[in-house]
């Protein structure tokens, strides 16, 4: 095995909760003790239902918000406790892409002068190299050349969701972080997207990290894949392997409760009960036990810790088989 | 053969755009039974949201314009009944709505039970009943009984306490426990559910899914269901309608309609559901700009069996008993 490219130690992100007068009332606690490491080529996938500090997680390793706790390993250098300007030459190879990156275009601004406008900031290349890199990453995304000077509201949605990405490949990253691409679209737009997604880490040689809530899609893309509870990962593992036997009851429930076309109706047989508490408001022992099926006296008094009991394939569980 | 509860026939509607008149619903037809579940899929812009405003009049305005078909309902012709009308006697009352996203549809500064008690005010059914002889408290009195056994019934823990909070304070999946609450409460024939589980994630999804199926089915309440997750209209509903840039192409029971589409835009529709065995297939091209959108059957210029014929819209045939398509060349022959 090679050297992991990417290593989250129990990074932690704690937001401050404040009331009307701005006193801090307590924490919510987004990440709590996250860690795992990312193989360079892997796409990982993170999944999770809202607040379950998915989404912060990707912006906690980009330094948008800064980490409370923990290291992030990136190149054998931590930097989570980095300021903007010393991170600089390592946010270049880690890349953050917004769930509609043709949102992220300047309306004023040509193609061309978007797609140069992150090499003039991170590199020295001159003018013309510019040019011809930009020129490449266009071919790559599918975009013909005539497009360089037209400005995004005279393309289509899908294009300008082209050039975004074409926007975060011109510096050549070796780690991008996609939040949640596909939500949104329809699931005919959806498959193009997919294999874009895939065609270009073939040919950049790019490794993923795919936050998303949709489990199928996750389930046809990613080599290994992360659940996430309330701040923490509940279980992490290769994909064919936790999709055919989920270990952690929340992997169950949350894999139970996904519409199977042609199969028994989720209607008839979803047990689960509830909705997840409070982020800010953390039950005792694990996060899980106040909807779990299998929940004992145990569960109440001791934090499960991330077991991994089985071939490639890990679970926070103290019943867990 | 029972008689249709509500029946939308050739149904045209535009919007009007700066660049032009955007034909958004073009000569759509479909008829729901009672107590049916139907489901009108199809991909974001194919007009399943208009025609489900449509069916309620609450088309904004200022754009919309009606441009010819029939809403026949109870025995009338719903786009041409007055709109105070409309509000006194249907919306809400006979034919209730299910919004997408169900923390803008509560008013926040307002406590829940401010909100129901104000929608019972015009639309609890003790009002039409002819039995209830008591004055105004005791309505008052019998309603709120009824609210609380309602919330009860949508799962909803301590419904007095729930009453006194403001919409903010529950969540996403409660709120839209309340708002099935409401809108059964008139006791309405039908209810048109807008991408009820859109907001939803995944375990709650199946949670308000199972809830609302099991009580349209309990009271016999037609739901028309609208969603782009197909795998959220097999869950419900008896039937499926699906829609492509604004017209109605195929029209069968659930079973049917994944086992066995007629219509080449479906089968494509089904074949993109990612899935281990076929892969990753989208459909190539783009959706037509309904401002001038391609002539006769719309999904023509994407379609690979499309011919010359294919610029006249071809009219409905069965494909099955019960199962309609609009297509010259469909995929299915008709199996009697």
């Amino acid at each position: 095995m090679s050297a992991p490219i990417l290593e989250v130690e129990n990074l932690r992100k704690y937001f401050p909760v404040r009331n009307l007068w701005k006193r801090r009332v307590g924490w919510l606690r987004a990440l709590d003790d996250v860690s795992f490491t990312v193989q360079p080529g892997e796409i990982l996938g993170i999944v999770g239902e809202s607040g379950c500090g998915k989404s912060t997680l990707g912006k906690t390793l980009m330094g948008i918000h800064t980490a409370t706790q923990g290291r992030i390993l990136f190149q054998d250098q931590d930097i989570a406790p980095l300021k903007p300007h010393q991170s600089r030459k390592f946010r270049q190879h880690l890349q953050y892409c917004y769930q509609d990156p043709g949102a992220s275009l300047d309306p004023r601004w040509t193609i061309r002068a978007s797609l140069h406008e992150p090499l003039i900031v991170h590199t020295d290349l001159d003018e013309a190299a510019r040019e011809e890199r930009v020129r490449e990453i266009l071919a790559a995304v599918g975009l013909p050349l005539t497009h360089l000077d037209l400005y995004p509201h005279e393309i289509s949605g899908g294009q300008q969701r082209r050039v975004g990405l074409a926007r975060i490949l011109t510096l050549k990253p070796s780690v991008v972080i996609l939040d949640e691409p596909t939500s949104g679209l329809d699931v005919s737009v959806q498959a193009t997207i997919l294999k874009l997604f895939l065609s270009l880490q073939q040919q950049f040689g790019l490794t993923y990290l795919f936050v998303s809530h949709d489990l199928s899609v996750v389930r046809l893309i990613c080599d290994r894949v992360a659940v996430m509870y309330l701040g923490r990962i509940v279980e992490i593992g290769e994909t064919a392997q936790v999709f055919a036997t989920p270990r952690h009851p929340y992997t169950q429930s949350l894999l139970a409760a996904i519409p199977k076309i042609g199969g028994a109706r989720v209607t008839d047989t979803f047990a689960l009960e509830g909705e997840p508490p409070s982020p800010t408001n953390l039950p005792s022992g694990c996060r899980f036990r106040t909807r779990c099926p299998r929940a004992q006296a145990l569960c109440a008094e001791q934090d499960p810790a991330l077991r991994a009991d089985w071939p490639n394939q890990a679970a926070a569980c103290h019943f867990a088989e | 053969m029972e008689s249709d509860l509500i029946t939308v026939r050739d149904l045209r509607v535009a919007f009007a755009a700066d660049a032009g008149l955007a034909k958004v619903l073009d000569g759509v037809s479909c008829a729901i039974r009672p107590g049916e579940i139907r489901g009108l899929v199809g991909e974001s812009g194919c007009g399943k949201t208009t025609l489900a405003r449509a069916i309620l009049g609450i088309l904004p305005r200022n754009s919309a314009r009606i441009e010819g078909g029939q809403v026949l309902f109870g025995g009338r012709d719903l786009l041409k009944v007055p709109e105070a009308a409309l509000a006194r006697e249907v919306r809400g009352r006979e034919i209730a709505y299910i919004p997408q996203d169900p923390s803008t549809a509560f008013n926040p500064v307002f406590t829940i039970g401010t909100q129901i008690a104000d929608l019972m005010h015009w639309k609890s059914p003790l009002l039409r009943d002819p039995n209830f002889k008591g004055n105004a408290r005791a309505r008052r009195a019998a309603d709120l009984a009824r609210v609380v056994e309602w919330l009860r019934l949508v799962q909803l823990p301590n419904p007095e306490a729930l009453l006194r909070k403001y919409p903010h304070e529950v969540s996403g999946g409660q709120r839209q426990r309340l708002m099935i609450a409401m809108a059964l409460l008139p006791e309405p024939k039908l209810v048109i559910a807008d991408e009820p589980t859109t907001a939803l994630d995944v375990t709650v999804q199946a949670q308000i899914l199972k809830l609302l199926k099991g009580l349209a089915r309990e009271r016999n309440v037609a739901v028309l269901f609208t969603t782009h997750d197909l795998g959220a209209a097999y869950e419900i509903c008896d039937r499926i309608t699906v829609m492509y840039a604004g017209q109605e192409v195929e029209e069968a029971p659930v079973a049917e309609f994944f086992n066995r589409p007629s219509h080449p835009y479906t089968r494509k529709l089904l074949d993109s559901l990612p899935s281990a065995e076929t892969g990753l297939r989208g459909i190539p091209g783009e959706i037509p700009r309904l401002i001038d959108p391609p002539p006769g059957c719309r999904f023509n210029p994407r379609c690979d069996r499309a011919t010359e014929i294919c610029q006249q819209r071809p009219a409905p045939e069965l494909a099955s008993p019960g199962h309609s398509v609009r297509c010259h060349h469909r995929l299915t022959e008709f199996a009697a």
